[in-house]
Protein backbone atom coordinates (compact mmCIF):
# COMPACT_ATOMS: atom_id res chain seq x y z
CA UNK A 1 0.00 0.00 0.00
CA UNK A 2 3.16 2.13 0.78
CA UNK A 3 6.16 1.87 -1.36
CA UNK A 4 9.27 3.75 -0.48
CA UNK A 5 11.51 3.15 -3.60
CA UNK A 6 15.37 3.78 -3.43
CA UNK A 7 14.52 7.11 -1.09
CA UNK A 8 17.92 9.48 -0.78
CA UNK A 9 16.88 12.96 0.97
CA UNK A 10 19.51 15.53 1.42
CA UNK A 11 19.21 18.88 3.64
CA UNK A 12 21.49 21.40 2.05
CA UNK A 13 24.32 22.64 3.49
CA UNK A 14 25.01 19.22 5.40
CA UNK A 15 27.66 16.27 4.35
CA UNK A 16 25.81 13.59 5.47
CA UNK A 17 22.15 12.63 3.71
CA UNK A 18 19.26 12.28 5.94
CA UNK A 19 18.19 9.05 4.33
CA UNK A 20 20.61 6.90 1.90
CA UNK A 21 18.93 4.33 -0.86
CA UNK A 22 15.99 3.33 1.26
CA UNK A 23 13.54 1.15 0.21
CA UNK A 24 10.11 0.10 2.02
CA UNK A 25 6.63 -1.72 1.58
CA UNK A 26 4.15 -1.33 3.66
CA UNK A 27 1.17 -3.77 3.50
CA UNK A 28 -2.26 -2.67 3.68
CA UNK A 29 -3.56 -3.58 7.24
CA UNK A 30 -0.10 -4.11 8.81
CA UNK A 31 1.24 -2.21 11.45
CA UNK A 32 4.45 -1.30 10.47
CA UNK A 33 7.53 0.08 12.84
CA UNK A 34 10.60 1.91 11.77
CA UNK A 35 13.33 1.94 14.77
CA UNK A 36 16.55 3.63 14.97
CA UNK A 37 18.97 5.82 17.48
CA UNK A 38 18.17 9.57 16.91
CA UNK A 39 19.43 11.03 13.97
CA UNK A 40 19.25 8.21 12.20
CA UNK A 41 16.54 9.70 9.50
CA UNK A 42 13.63 8.04 11.16
CA UNK A 43 11.94 11.72 11.49
CA UNK A 44 12.72 12.66 7.91
CA UNK A 45 11.72 8.92 6.47
CA UNK A 46 7.74 9.14 7.83
CA UNK A 47 7.35 12.82 6.51
CA UNK A 48 7.83 11.30 3.06
CA UNK A 49 4.50 9.64 3.21
CA UNK A 50 2.59 12.21 3.69
CA UNK A 51 4.81 14.71 1.74
CA UNK A 52 5.72 16.83 4.61
CA UNK A 53 9.35 16.30 2.93
CA UNK A 54 9.93 15.69 -0.32
CA UNK A 55 12.88 13.23 -1.49
CA UNK A 56 16.21 14.94 -3.04
CA UNK A 57 15.47 11.09 -5.11
CA UNK A 58 13.45 8.45 -5.00
CA UNK A 59 9.82 7.53 -5.38
CA UNK A 60 6.42 7.31 -2.82
CA UNK A 61 3.98 5.71 -3.81
CA UNK A 62 0.74 5.58 -2.03
CA UNK A 63 -1.58 2.70 -4.26
CA UNK A 64 0.54 3.18 -6.69
CA UNK A 65 0.18 6.66 -7.18
CA UNK A 66 3.06 8.74 -7.01
CA UNK A 67 2.81 11.44 -4.27
CA UNK A 68 5.52 13.91 -5.94
CA UNK A 69 3.64 14.21 -9.06
CA UNK A 70 0.41 15.24 -7.21
CA UNK A 71 -1.46 18.30 -7.82
CA UNK A 72 -1.41 20.84 -4.57
CA UNK A 73 -5.17 19.93 -4.77
CA UNK A 74 -4.20 16.04 -4.96
CA UNK A 75 -1.42 16.06 -2.54
CA UNK A 76 -4.26 17.49 -0.26
CA UNK A 77 -7.06 14.95 -0.58
CA UNK A 78 -4.46 12.05 -0.29
CA UNK A 79 -3.10 13.55 2.77
CA UNK A 80 -6.95 13.67 4.40
CA UNK A 81 -6.63 10.03 3.90
CA UNK A 82 -3.84 9.60 6.17
CA UNK A 83 -3.68 10.91 9.67
CA UNK A 84 -0.78 11.72 11.49
CA UNK A 85 0.06 12.16 14.99
CA UNK A 86 3.18 13.26 16.93
CA UNK A 87 5.48 13.19 19.99
CA UNK A 88 4.19 16.60 21.07
CA UNK A 89 0.67 16.12 19.89
CA UNK A 90 0.29 19.36 17.64
CA UNK A 91 -2.77 20.32 19.28
CA UNK A 92 -3.97 23.97 18.98
CA UNK A 93 -3.66 25.25 22.21
CA UNK A 94 -6.40 28.24 21.50
CA UNK A 95 -9.35 25.33 20.49
CA UNK A 96 -10.49 23.13 23.00
CA UNK A 97 -11.14 19.34 22.32
CA UNK A 98 -13.83 19.13 20.58
CA UNK A 99 -13.06 21.58 18.50
CA UNK A 100 -9.21 20.35 17.95
CA UNK A 101 -11.06 17.27 16.85
CA UNK A 102 -13.43 19.14 14.38
CA UNK A 103 -10.60 20.84 12.76
CA UNK A 104 -9.96 18.38 10.28
CA UNK A 105 -13.40 17.99 9.35
CA UNK A 106 -13.53 22.27 9.18
CA UNK A 107 -11.14 22.51 6.31
CA UNK A 108 -12.25 19.86 4.20
CA UNK A 109 -15.60 21.36 3.97
CA UNK A 110 -17.91 19.25 6.49
CA UNK A 111 -21.25 21.13 7.78
CA UNK A 112 -21.66 22.02 11.26
CA UNK A 113 -23.96 19.62 12.40
CA UNK A 114 -22.40 16.57 10.57
CA UNK A 115 -18.92 17.64 12.38
CA UNK A 116 -20.91 17.75 16.14
CA UNK A 117 -21.76 14.28 15.17
CA UNK A 118 -18.64 12.90 14.17
CA UNK A 119 -16.70 14.73 16.69
CA UNK A 120 -19.14 12.71 19.54
CA UNK A 121 -18.57 9.57 18.01
CA UNK A 122 -14.63 10.16 17.72
CA UNK A 123 -14.34 11.24 21.57
CA UNK A 124 -16.60 8.66 22.33
CA UNK A 125 -14.79 6.04 20.83
CA UNK A 126 -11.03 7.40 22.37
CA UNK A 127 -12.92 7.32 25.60
CA UNK A 128 -12.88 11.34 25.94
CA UNK A 129 -16.26 12.45 26.04
CA UNK A 130 -16.48 13.98 29.29
CA UNK A 131 -13.47 16.47 28.53
CA UNK A 132 -14.49 17.90 24.97
CA UNK A 133 -15.23 21.35 26.69
CA UNK A 134 -11.39 21.22 27.97
CA UNK A 135 -8.73 22.84 26.40
CA UNK A 136 -5.52 20.47 25.46
CA UNK A 137 -3.47 22.56 28.59
CA UNK A 138 -6.19 21.05 31.12
CA UNK A 139 -5.75 17.56 30.03
CA UNK A 140 -2.50 15.01 30.46
CA UNK A 141 -0.34 13.40 28.25
CA UNK A 142 -1.71 10.47 27.41
CA UNK A 143 -5.06 12.58 27.27
CA UNK A 144 -3.84 14.63 24.61
CA UNK A 145 -2.16 11.90 22.41
CA UNK A 146 -5.54 10.46 22.55
CA UNK A 147 -7.22 13.58 21.24
CA UNK A 148 -4.59 13.49 18.83
CA UNK A 149 -5.55 10.23 17.37
CA UNK A 150 -9.32 10.81 17.37
CA UNK A 151 -8.19 14.33 15.03
CA UNK A 152 -6.06 11.74 13.04
CA UNK A 153 -8.96 9.95 12.62
CA UNK A 154 -11.70 12.77 11.79
CA UNK A 155 -11.22 12.54 7.97
CA UNK A 156 -11.71 8.59 7.91
CA UNK A 157 -8.18 8.14 6.51
CA UNK A 158 -6.77 4.27 6.24
CA UNK A 159 -3.44 4.69 7.41
CA UNK A 160 -2.18 6.60 9.91
CA UNK A 161 1.67 7.79 10.49
CA UNK A 162 2.49 8.16 14.36
CA UNK A 163 5.64 10.32 15.36
CA UNK A 164 7.28 8.90 18.13
CA UNK A 165 3.71 9.13 19.60
CA UNK A 166 4.50 7.78 22.83
CA UNK A 167 7.86 9.06 23.69
CA UNK A 168 6.50 12.03 25.61
CA UNK A 169 4.11 9.81 27.81
CA UNK A 170 4.68 7.97 31.59
CA UNK A 171 4.68 3.93 30.81
CA UNK A 172 1.00 3.69 31.57
CA UNK A 173 -0.04 6.10 29.21
CA UNK A 174 2.11 4.51 26.55
CA UNK A 175 0.85 1.16 27.40
CA UNK A 176 -2.74 2.55 26.89
CA UNK A 177 -2.00 4.30 23.47
CA UNK A 178 -0.35 1.11 21.98
CA UNK A 179 -3.34 -0.82 22.99
CA UNK A 180 -5.62 1.63 21.49
CA UNK A 181 -3.73 1.70 18.01
CA UNK A 182 -3.80 -1.78 18.35
CA UNK A 183 -7.51 -1.69 18.76
CA UNK A 184 -8.33 0.94 15.54
CA UNK A 185 -5.68 -1.45 13.40
CA UNK A 186 -7.99 -4.22 14.81
CA UNK A 187 -11.37 -2.71 13.91
CA UNK A 188 -10.94 -0.69 11.35
CA UNK A 189 -8.13 -2.30 9.16
CA UNK A 190 -6.17 0.94 9.83
CA UNK A 191 -2.67 0.63 8.39
CA UNK A 192 0.27 2.15 10.89
CA UNK A 193 3.39 3.38 10.39
CA UNK A 194 5.04 4.44 13.36
CA UNK A 195 8.64 5.33 14.25
CA UNK A 196 9.72 5.05 17.66
CA UNK A 197 13.47 4.82 19.66
CA UNK A 198 11.86 2.14 21.79
CA UNK A 199 12.03 -1.73 20.78
CA UNK A 200 8.92 -2.09 23.96
CA UNK A 201 7.12 -0.20 21.40
CA UNK A 202 7.53 -2.23 17.93
CA UNK A 203 7.24 -5.21 20.85
CA UNK A 204 3.58 -4.12 21.64
CA UNK A 205 2.08 -3.20 18.48
CA UNK A 206 4.37 -3.95 15.46
CA UNK A 207 3.42 -7.13 13.25
CA UNK A 208 6.89 -6.20 10.99
CA UNK A 209 10.13 -3.80 11.82
CA UNK A 210 12.70 -2.09 9.94
CA UNK A 211 15.98 -1.14 11.36
CA UNK A 212 17.31 2.52 10.31
CA UNK A 213 20.90 3.46 11.00
CA UNK A 214 22.48 6.54 9.70
CA UNK A 215 19.80 6.72 6.85
CA UNK A 216 20.24 3.16 5.69
CA UNK A 217 17.30 0.03 6.59
CA UNK A 218 19.91 -2.21 8.08
CA UNK A 219 17.48 -5.41 8.33
CA UNK A 220 13.82 -5.89 8.14
CA UNK A 221 11.31 -8.63 9.04
CA UNK A 222 8.39 -9.66 11.17
CA UNK A 223 9.02 -8.48 14.66
CA UNK A 224 9.33 -12.20 15.47
CA UNK A 225 12.29 -12.73 12.96
CA UNK A 226 14.17 -9.61 13.68
CA UNK A 227 14.07 -9.90 17.53
CA UNK A 228 15.02 -13.76 17.41
CA UNK A 229 18.39 -13.50 15.89
CA UNK A 230 19.35 -9.86 15.23
CA UNK A 231 22.10 -9.98 12.44
CA UNK A 232 22.85 -6.37 12.25
CA UNK A 233 24.95 -4.97 15.12
CA UNK A 234 22.54 -1.75 15.21
CA UNK A 235 19.64 -3.78 16.25
CA UNK A 236 21.56 -5.84 18.65
CA UNK A 237 22.71 -2.50 20.31
CA UNK A 238 19.25 -1.55 20.46
CA UNK A 239 18.01 -4.74 21.86
CA UNK A 240 20.75 -4.69 24.57
CA UNK A 241 20.02 -1.41 25.66
CA UNK A 242 16.69 -2.44 26.09
CA UNK A 243 17.64 -5.61 28.51
CA UNK A 244 19.90 -3.30 30.39
CA UNK B 1 0.63 83.47 37.44
CA UNK B 2 -2.66 83.62 39.61
CA UNK B 3 -3.40 80.19 40.78
CA UNK B 4 -2.52 76.72 39.63
CA UNK B 5 -3.98 76.23 36.28
CA UNK B 6 -4.28 79.14 35.04
CA UNK B 7 -3.03 78.78 31.86
CA UNK B 8 -4.73 75.72 31.29
CA UNK B 9 -7.94 75.94 28.44
CA UNK B 10 -9.84 72.96 29.24
CA UNK B 11 -11.71 73.44 26.06
CA UNK B 12 -8.58 72.98 24.25
CA UNK B 13 -7.51 70.21 26.42
CA UNK B 14 -10.55 68.09 25.47
CA UNK B 15 -10.12 69.38 21.61
CA UNK B 16 -6.71 67.93 22.22
CA UNK B 17 -7.86 64.63 23.71
CA UNK B 18 -10.63 64.05 21.13
CA UNK B 19 -7.81 64.61 18.48
CA UNK B 20 -5.54 62.01 20.48
CA UNK B 21 -8.22 59.25 20.45
CA UNK B 22 -9.13 59.91 17.11
CA UNK B 23 -5.66 59.73 15.07
CA UNK B 24 -4.73 56.87 17.28
CA UNK B 25 -7.76 54.83 16.62
CA UNK B 26 -7.60 55.24 13.29
CA UNK B 27 -4.36 54.70 13.01
CA UNK B 28 -4.16 51.52 14.90
CA UNK B 29 -7.03 50.21 13.12
CA UNK B 30 -4.94 50.85 9.68
CA UNK B 31 -1.60 49.47 11.05
CA UNK B 32 -3.03 46.29 12.07
CA UNK B 33 -5.09 45.87 9.09
CA UNK B 34 -1.66 46.68 7.26
CA UNK B 35 1.26 44.99 9.70
CA UNK B 36 -0.73 41.70 9.82
CA UNK B 37 -0.83 40.76 6.54
CA UNK B 38 2.96 42.05 6.26
CA UNK B 39 3.91 40.25 9.18
CA UNK B 40 2.47 36.71 7.71
CA UNK B 41 4.53 37.62 4.65
CA UNK B 42 7.43 37.92 6.36
CA UNK B 43 6.88 34.78 8.40
CA UNK B 44 5.44 32.76 5.80
CA UNK B 45 8.35 33.37 3.57
CA UNK B 46 11.42 32.33 5.77
CA UNK B 47 13.08 29.70 5.77
CA UNK B 48 11.88 26.40 6.07
CA UNK B 49 8.34 28.25 6.10
CA UNK B 50 5.37 27.17 3.98
CA UNK B 51 5.85 30.04 1.61
CA UNK B 52 9.51 29.75 1.49
CA UNK B 53 10.74 32.41 -0.55
CA UNK B 54 14.30 33.88 -0.51
CA UNK B 55 13.99 37.03 -2.95
CA UNK B 56 10.75 38.30 -1.75
CA UNK B 57 11.52 37.49 2.21
CA UNK B 58 14.73 39.80 1.92
CA UNK B 59 13.56 42.63 -0.11
CA UNK B 60 10.57 42.37 2.30
CA UNK B 61 12.59 42.88 5.16
CA UNK B 62 15.16 45.70 3.87
CA UNK B 63 11.94 47.65 3.12
CA UNK B 64 10.09 47.29 6.58
CA UNK B 65 14.17 47.89 8.41
CA UNK B 66 13.91 51.10 5.96
CA UNK B 67 10.67 52.35 7.15
CA UNK B 68 11.69 51.41 10.39
CA UNK B 69 15.20 53.62 10.64
CA UNK B 70 13.49 56.89 9.28
CA UNK B 71 13.01 58.87 12.49
CA UNK B 72 9.30 59.76 12.27
CA UNK B 73 9.69 63.60 12.50
CA UNK B 74 10.88 63.05 8.83
CA UNK B 75 8.67 60.74 7.90
CA UNK B 76 5.79 63.47 8.63
CA UNK B 77 7.47 65.62 6.24
CA UNK B 78 9.14 63.30 3.77
CA UNK B 79 5.25 61.67 3.20
CA UNK B 80 3.46 65.34 2.43
CA UNK B 81 2.95 65.06 -1.46
CA UNK B 82 1.64 61.41 -0.68
CA UNK B 83 -0.80 62.27 1.53
CA UNK B 84 -2.10 65.23 -0.46
CA UNK B 85 -2.10 63.21 -3.50
CA UNK B 86 -4.24 60.21 -1.71
CA UNK B 87 -6.43 61.93 1.33
CA UNK B 88 -6.66 65.60 -0.34
CA UNK B 89 -4.58 67.10 2.42
CA UNK B 90 -1.63 67.01 4.60
CA UNK B 91 -2.59 68.79 7.16
CA UNK B 92 -4.64 68.11 10.79
CA UNK B 93 -5.76 64.97 12.27
CA UNK B 94 -6.85 63.61 8.66
CA UNK B 95 -3.28 64.80 7.49
CA UNK B 96 -1.29 62.75 10.10
CA UNK B 97 -3.20 59.23 9.74
CA UNK B 98 -1.23 58.32 6.79
CA UNK B 99 2.52 58.68 8.11
CA UNK B 100 1.32 57.06 11.32
CA UNK B 101 0.40 54.63 9.81
CA UNK B 102 3.22 54.28 7.86
CA UNK B 103 5.42 54.50 10.43
CA UNK B 104 3.94 52.27 12.48
CA UNK B 105 2.74 49.12 10.32
CA UNK B 106 6.69 47.81 9.56
CA UNK B 107 6.99 47.88 13.26
CA UNK B 108 3.83 46.11 13.54
CA UNK B 109 4.41 43.73 11.12
CA UNK B 110 8.34 42.76 12.89
CA UNK B 111 6.30 42.30 16.19
CA UNK B 112 3.49 39.71 14.28
CA UNK B 113 6.64 37.80 12.63
CA UNK B 114 7.58 37.35 16.12
CA UNK B 115 4.69 36.58 17.47
CA UNK B 116 4.21 33.78 14.67
CA UNK B 117 7.69 32.10 15.18
CA UNK B 118 6.01 31.80 18.99
CA UNK B 119 3.40 29.21 17.00
CA UNK B 120 4.69 25.45 18.03
CA UNK B 121 6.07 24.12 14.79
CA UNK B 122 4.00 20.45 15.18
CA UNK B 123 0.51 22.36 15.43
CA UNK B 124 1.36 23.85 11.68
CA UNK B 125 2.89 20.04 10.68
CA UNK B 126 0.01 18.87 12.28
CA UNK B 127 -2.39 21.05 9.77
CA UNK B 128 -0.41 20.56 6.85
CA UNK B 129 -0.80 16.73 7.23
CA UNK B 130 -4.37 17.43 7.40
CA UNK B 131 -4.75 18.91 3.84
CA UNK B 132 -4.99 22.35 5.00
CA UNK B 133 -4.57 24.86 2.07
CA UNK B 134 -1.85 27.63 2.90
CA UNK B 135 -4.37 30.23 3.30
CA UNK B 136 -6.30 27.46 6.21
CA UNK B 137 -3.21 27.01 7.86
CA UNK B 138 -2.83 30.86 8.09
CA UNK B 139 -6.22 32.09 9.20
CA UNK B 140 -7.38 28.65 11.32
CA UNK B 141 -3.93 27.89 12.74
CA UNK B 142 -1.31 30.37 12.92
CA UNK B 143 -3.49 33.61 14.00
CA UNK B 144 -5.25 31.85 16.12
CA UNK B 145 -2.27 30.09 17.85
CA UNK B 146 -0.08 33.24 17.69
CA UNK B 147 -3.37 35.81 19.44
CA UNK B 148 -2.55 36.42 22.42
CA UNK B 149 1.18 37.72 21.34
CA UNK B 150 -0.97 39.93 18.10
CA UNK B 151 -2.75 41.25 20.54
CA UNK B 152 0.37 42.13 22.93
CA UNK B 153 2.13 43.27 19.77
CA UNK B 154 -1.03 46.03 18.97
CA UNK B 155 -0.41 46.99 22.71
CA UNK B 156 3.08 47.91 21.99
CA UNK B 157 2.33 49.31 18.55
CA UNK B 158 -0.81 51.75 20.27
CA UNK B 159 1.59 52.93 22.99
CA UNK B 160 4.62 54.18 20.27
CA UNK B 161 1.37 55.38 18.39
CA UNK B 162 0.83 57.65 21.75
CA UNK B 163 4.11 59.12 21.16
CA UNK B 164 4.24 59.90 17.40
CA UNK B 165 1.18 61.41 17.36
CA UNK B 166 2.97 64.54 19.76
CA UNK B 167 5.07 64.53 17.05
CA UNK B 168 1.88 64.77 14.61
CA UNK B 169 1.80 68.68 15.59
CA UNK B 170 4.45 69.18 13.06
CA UNK B 171 1.50 68.83 9.85
CA UNK B 172 -0.99 70.78 12.44
CA UNK B 173 -2.98 67.84 13.98
CA UNK B 174 -2.99 68.89 17.28
CA UNK B 175 -3.30 66.49 19.91
CA UNK B 176 -2.15 66.08 23.59
CA UNK B 177 1.38 65.47 22.70
CA UNK B 178 1.19 68.67 20.61
CA UNK B 179 -0.28 71.02 23.40
CA UNK B 180 2.66 69.99 25.86
CA UNK B 181 5.23 70.85 23.22
CA UNK B 182 3.69 74.58 22.25
CA UNK B 183 2.06 75.51 25.34
CA UNK B 184 4.07 74.14 28.01
CA UNK B 185 7.26 73.64 26.82
CA UNK B 186 8.04 76.35 24.28
CA UNK B 187 5.39 78.86 26.48
CA UNK B 188 6.73 77.38 29.80
CA UNK B 189 3.49 76.66 30.30
CA UNK B 190 3.87 74.06 33.46
CA UNK B 191 0.41 73.40 34.51
CA UNK B 192 -1.17 72.60 30.94
CA UNK B 193 2.11 69.64 30.17
CA UNK B 194 1.48 68.19 33.65
CA UNK B 195 -2.42 68.29 32.45
CA UNK B 196 -1.19 67.18 29.39
CA UNK B 197 1.62 64.73 30.12
CA UNK B 198 -1.19 63.16 33.11
CA UNK B 199 -3.69 62.45 30.43
CA UNK B 200 -1.35 60.87 28.50
CA UNK B 201 0.06 58.67 31.04
CA UNK B 202 -3.63 57.40 31.96
CA UNK B 203 -4.30 56.99 28.44
CA UNK B 204 -1.39 54.96 27.92
CA UNK B 205 -2.02 52.95 31.34
CA UNK B 206 -5.74 52.41 30.08
CA UNK B 207 -4.17 50.53 27.00
CA UNK B 208 -1.82 48.95 28.45
CA UNK B 209 -4.58 47.86 30.85
CA UNK B 210 -7.03 46.70 28.26
CA UNK B 211 -3.91 45.08 25.90
CA UNK B 212 -3.28 42.62 28.93
CA UNK B 213 -6.72 41.55 29.94
CA UNK B 214 -7.53 40.97 26.03
CA UNK B 215 -4.48 38.59 25.79
CA UNK B 216 -5.04 37.31 28.92
CA UNK B 217 -9.05 36.23 27.49
CA UNK B 218 -7.34 34.53 24.73
CA UNK B 219 -4.49 32.34 26.48
CA UNK B 220 -5.44 28.66 27.22
CA UNK B 221 -1.93 27.67 27.36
Amino acid sequence: MIDLIDIAKRFDGNGAPALDGVSLSVARGEVFGVIGPSGAGKSTLIRLINALERPTSGRVEIEGVDVMGLAPGGLRTLRRRIGMIFQNFGLLSSRTVAQNVAFPLKLAGIGAADRQARVATLLDRVGLTDHAAKYPAQLSGGQKQRVGIARALATGPDILLCDEATSALDPEATRSVLALLRQLNQELGLTIVLITHEMDVVRAVCDRVAVLERGQVVETGTVDAVFANARHPATRRMLAGLDA
Amino acid sequence: MNGWFSNVNWADIAAATGDTLVMLAASLALTIVLGLPLGVLLYVTGKRQIGENRVFHGVLGVVINVLRSVPFIILLIVMIPLTVALVGTSLGVVGAILPLVVGAAPFYARLVEGALREVDRTTIEATQAMGATPLQIVTGTLIPEALPGLISGATVTAVALVSFTAMAGVVGAGGLGDLAIRFGYQRFQTDVMIVTVALLVLLVQAIQFAGDRLAAAFTHR
